[in-house]
């Protein structure tokens, strides 16, 4: 059993149905990549599992460790554990960077927000006081970001694209804290486009049409980025009748 | 005059409701000056600076001078403020930046418990060219507002001269604001203006930033950084306008809306020569909801998570 499970999981956006019968388990302490081409509902399904505004009206199930964690508010689901890097990481206007990076930590003392910094490696001595702001690059602030899950300690940490936007220095950063995660026994789920990013899952989820439409080894799936998509004639516009019609 | 006993303990108690704030006025070389209601109870000065107090039927008249060449290491501090719940404090205050001086301000203004008390300053602040004047003002209320605060003033910045101003009020509630900065710039002179308030219940907040770049490179920045709860209401005008080659402003307000809280943002800028160039930047509305779901993300509620996106803000 997975430590989180979707249990057909649909969702309806503008009369358009965006997820549709997802069932899916993320296995504690496992790497997981969710591949897939643009609007095939990867980013919407972890708006789902986060319970952001405007994705909580599903049908379905969503279980952390058996609990139904539905009707749980983004911050409850968050306190359980659950937390979401975003593929574009806000700005905050005047919030220094170690206010935003302790924010949600179990440590609140500068030890924690110096050492996580250090992690993702920016100079805290630098980045301390300085503010979540346009000053910064965004390659900076997702490190920020990541650097505020670190010192949030979550058992699943969703995280959507983590690749975009930084550099080579700054991907391999992101590499090191995956092996941090995964060695403090939490479980990721990674949205991705890169074959790079998806070389360090362990599972892999092939997304079409707000549907999985395969899952596996990471071997075995990553046939997509090769262009052997498996066929379903989709036109990227998801629509319910003819959804149901391929898969019946 | 050496103060009474009566004046010392009026003084503790005042710097005493400021909180971690007033610890940092002792030391020698820490120049400050402490008025509670018409009467100043504390006072202390340091080579370079010239402080005038005069005691008025309902307030005091300050006579400021930092001598030219001055250079003040270390903030003055003044503490306005009365401790009883009803009042009238009226501060004319008249400011002389020497010939490329040096000196910082911090202006903390408290009225604990105040549930009726009036607070204004006439200011007229000169500084003279090359001069730097920082004026920071704090003001600390009670909870319950009921302290109608009316700063006004008149800046005029020489040549070369820098004149930083910021206004605060985020601890406490604030009642009604009504703050009115004009300010006439030289050549090559600087001048930042910071507003920065929080209003909550029923508070009436009015700002009005107004500049003029007179001469040949004036720079100018004027922000105003507001957030309304509840039912209170913001108006925030700001003008600047730029006559002369080079004059180069921006205005930038930005205010928060919560609840039935209602504000208003009127920017106005002015350009009269081809080579100035002014910018305006106004936003006005909700919590970004980006910010406010990241930090839930983070296991923030609601309430904590905006009020640490205000307080950042604001602070």
């Amino acid at each position: 059993m997975g430590v989180l499970e979707l249990k057909n999981v649909s969702l309806t956006l503008g009369g358009k149905p965006v997820l549709n019968d997802v069932t899916v388990d993320f296995w504690e302490g496992h790497v997981h990549a969710l591949i897939g081409p643009n609007g095939a509902g990867k980013s919407t399904l972890a708006s789902v599992i986060m319970g952001l505004p405007g994705y909580t009206d599903i049908t379905g199930d969503i279980l952390l460790d058996g609990e139904r964690i539905n009707d749980l508010p983004v911050h409850e689901r968050a306190r359980r554990g659950i937390t979401l890097a975003w593929q574009e990481p806000a700005r905050f206007e005047g919030l220094r960077v170690d206010r935003f990076v302790l924010a949600g930590a179990k440590d609140k003392s500068t030890d924690t927000a110096r050492r996580v910094l250090a992690r993702v490696g920016l100079d805290p001595d630098k980045y301390m006081q300085r503010a979540v702001d346009r000053t910064l690059s965004g390659g900076e602030r997702k490190r920020i970001e990541l650097a505020s899950i670190l010192a949030m300690e979550p058992r699943i940490v969703l995280m959507d694209e983590p690749d975009s936007g930084i550099d080579v220095e700054a991907l391999g950063r992101m590499f090191d804290v995956l092996v941090d995660f995964k060695e403090r026994g939490a479980t990721v789920v990674m949205i991705t486009h890169s074959e790079e990013v998806l070389k360090h899952a362990e599972h892999a989820f092939l997304m079409c049409n707000g549907t999985i439409l395969d899952k596996g080894p990471v071997d075995r799936i990553d046939g997509y980025f090769a262009g052997h998509c498996m066929p379903c004639g989709h036109t990227n516009e998801p629509d319910a009748g003819e959804l149901q019609g391929a898969f019946e | 005059m050496s103060p009474t006993q009566q004046q010392i303990e009026t003084a503790r108690e005042l710097l005493a409701s400021l909180g971690a704030f007033g610890a940092h006025i002792s030391g020698d070389d820490v120049a400050h000056l402490e008025v509670h209601g018409n009467e100043v109870v504390g006072a202390h000065l340091v080579p370079g600076l010239e402080v005038d107090a005069e005691q008025l039927d309902d307030g005091v008249e300050v006579h400021i001078r930092v001598k030219p060449g001055a250079r003040i290491a270390k903030p003055i501090h003044f503490c306005f403020g009365m401790l009883p719940e009803e009042g009238l404090q009226h501060i004319v205050m008249d400011v002389e930046a020497g010939e490329d001086s040096y000196a910082a301000v911090q202006a903390h203004c408290t009225f604990p418990n105040a549930v009726d008390i009036t607070h204004t300053m006439d200011a007229e602040v000169r500084l003279k060219p090359g001069a730097t004047y920082e004026y920071f003002e704090r003001h600390l209320h009670g909870r319950e507002g009921g302290v109608i605060v009316v700063p006004k003033s008149k800046v005029y910045v020489g040549e070369g001269a820098h004149f930083k101003t910021e206004f605060e009020l985020i601890k406490g509630q604030a009642g009604v604001i009504d703050f009115d900065y004009d300010v006439d710039c030289d050549a090559h002179s600087l001048l930042d203006m910071i507003t920065r308030i929080w209003g909550r219940g029923k508070d009436r907040i009015s700002v009005r930033e107004a500049a003029r770049l007179n001469g040949e490179d004036a720079h100018a920045v004027l922000q105003s950084h507001i957030a309304v709860k509840d039912e209170a209401v913001a108006d925030v005008n700001n003008s600047l306008a730029a006559n002369a080659a080079g004059a180069r402003g921006h205005v930038d307000c930005k205010e928060i809306v919560q609840g039935a809280a209602v504000a208003k943002a009127v920017p106005i800028v002015e350009v009269r020569h081809p080579r100035a160039h002014v910018t305006h930047e106004a936003a006005i509305g909700s919590v970004d909801s980006k910010q406010l779901q990241t930090l839930m993300a983070r296991g923030l509620d609601e309430d904590k998570a905006t009020d640490l996106i205000i307080e950042a803000l604001l602070g």
